[in-house]
């Protein structure tokens, strides 16, 4: 049991994509202007990892070491085809926002990385477990920096959730800052920057507290992990 | 033993080869059942949110007809900017041409093209603007969008020959109407995003006068295709 606990750790703290191994960056940064946006592509992220990791997985010992890349991709592009064609087909509003950034997904490095340092050498089972787990916690990174993102640069939170859940769920869009006039650098490019600098300090923050809980007068300097 | 050798490695890489090509296949396989199953969806949902659009532009009281079955095709260039053909969409109300909805695109915004959608009255007046797609600076230039301000409102009901108030306007007047307040026209802007609704502006004005110049091309080929 202890295996499936190790690997819900991993994916949302211990080796989060979004804060810890900083893969898949692109779209982390590129989608995040909204909650809606950043959740949305990242719930998708976590489906085709888990689809990726679950499809690998029972083939690797078939798989030649000299075509093991190839298949992978092949693999990870067929699946997000697959559901770049489903979104298409009965989640239209929504595949209209994420559009660009689907087909994306097949370069997102944590997908292929998750494939071969995990998917490659372990059980299914736990496979499709990690390919899961890495995804959502790399949705968890996109949701906060989506979330920071939106109230400061635009003042609300949950905009276009109709787009993903009908039209009946635009009551959940909560205004934080009434009549307020936007901050266009948390919308532009360097917002997603700043704020993910932020997200990274402040996990690295509660990792150095919880390791010396003692040694709080004194934090530790180099602290810097490694990569 | 050189022989045993390149026949391991003859064998070795047949087998790699085979083992690749049998992926391919099973992912070429995958993919084509899927393109074939979603194809038929996707048509419908893509022709749903286009005549949802259609609606935004066109109020369900100017047409009785099927919009999306009375189309008539646009050459690329000339006044709309389109730069591959485009489709035209005919309104009719009891088989009178009621109203045409066309595309048109602003190359001149301020990062690149600004795609419109605008449906004029068959007297010349514009029953509605929205913007399809664009790529304005978010919070600046993207008032345009009717999702962020009614600013696109102002086109309702304006046409080339009169005012809003209903005042005639000669050709040189009309070009001076049909400007932004700041370089002296009629239409509003938003302080520090100038070009972008100039960049409207210019083009809705450019497909009154494209709808003008072809009137009776537009409708009169809906009568023959009848």
């Amino acid at each position: 049991m202890s295996v499936y606990k190790d690997i819900v750790e991993n994916g949302l703290w211990k080796q989060n994509p979004g804060v810890v191994q900083l893969l898949g960056l692109c779209p982390t940064l590129a989608v995040t202007t909204t909650v809606v946006n950043g959740v949305s592509l990242g719930l998708l992220t976590a489906l085709v990892m888990a689809a990726s990791n679950g499809a690998v997985s029972p083939i690797r010992r078939f798989v030649p070491e000299e075509i093991r890349l190839p298949v992978f991709i092949l693999i990870i592009a067929a699946l997000v085809t697959v559901i770049d064609l489903g979104m298409n087909a009965f989640a239209h509003p929504l595949h209209k926002v994420l559009g660009i950034f689907i087909p994306l997904i097949v370069t997102n490095c944590i997908v292929l990385a998750r494939v071969e340092a995990f998917a490659a050498r372990n059980p299914t089972t736990p496979s499709i477990l990690d390919g899961f787990m890495m995804g959502i916690g790399l949705s968890l990174v996109l949701a906060l920096l989506g979330a920071m993102r939106e109230v400061v640069g635009k003042g609300t939170l949950f905009s276009g959730v109709d787009l993903a859940l009908g039209p009946a769920s635009k009551a959940f869009i909560v205004t934080v800052i009434p009549d307020y006039h936007g901050f266009l650098l948390a919308v532009l490019p360097p917002g997603a920057f700043i704020g993910l600098g932020l997200l990274i300090a402040v996990r690295n923050w509660v990792e150095i507290r919880k390791a010396a809980p003692k040694a709080l007068a004194m934090p530790p300097l180099a602290a810097a992990p490694s990569h | 033993m050189s022989v045993d050798m390149n026949e391991s490695k003859f064998k070795h890489t047949a087998i790699t080869t085979a083992i690749m090509v049998l992926f391919t296949m099973v992912g070429t396989a995958l993919l084509a059942f899927t393109y074939f199953s979603t194809k038929t969806p996707i048509e419908a949902s893509e022709a749903e949110a286009r005549l949802t659009l259609l609606n935004e532009v066109l109020p369900p009281s100017l047409h009785d007809n099927n919009l999306l079955k009375d189309t008539v095709e646009i050459a690329a260039g000339g006044l709309l900017g389109n730069t591959s053909k485009t489709l035209a969409y005919r309104a009719r109300l009891s088989e009178k041409p009621a109203a045409v909805v066309l595309e048109a695109i602003a190359p001149d915004g301020y990062s690149g093209e600004i795609k419109l959608l605008i449906a004029i009255r068959h007297d010349g007046s514009l029953a509605g603007v929205r913007v399809l797609a664009h790529r304005e600076t978010p919070g600046l230039g993207d008032y345009i969008d009717i999702a962020h301000s009614d600013w696109i409102k102002h086109f309702d009901n304006q046409s080339l020959a009169k005012t809003q108030d209903g005042k005639a306007l000669e050709n040189e007047a009309q070009d001076e109407y049909w400007k932004v307040k700041k370089d002296g026209g009629n239409f509003d802007y938003m302080a520090g995003a100038t070009i972008t609704p100039r960049a409207v502006v210019k083009a809705v004005h450019q497909t009154l006068q494209y709808f003008q110049a072809h009137q009776n091309e537009l409708f009169a080929a809906a009568g023959e295709q009848k």
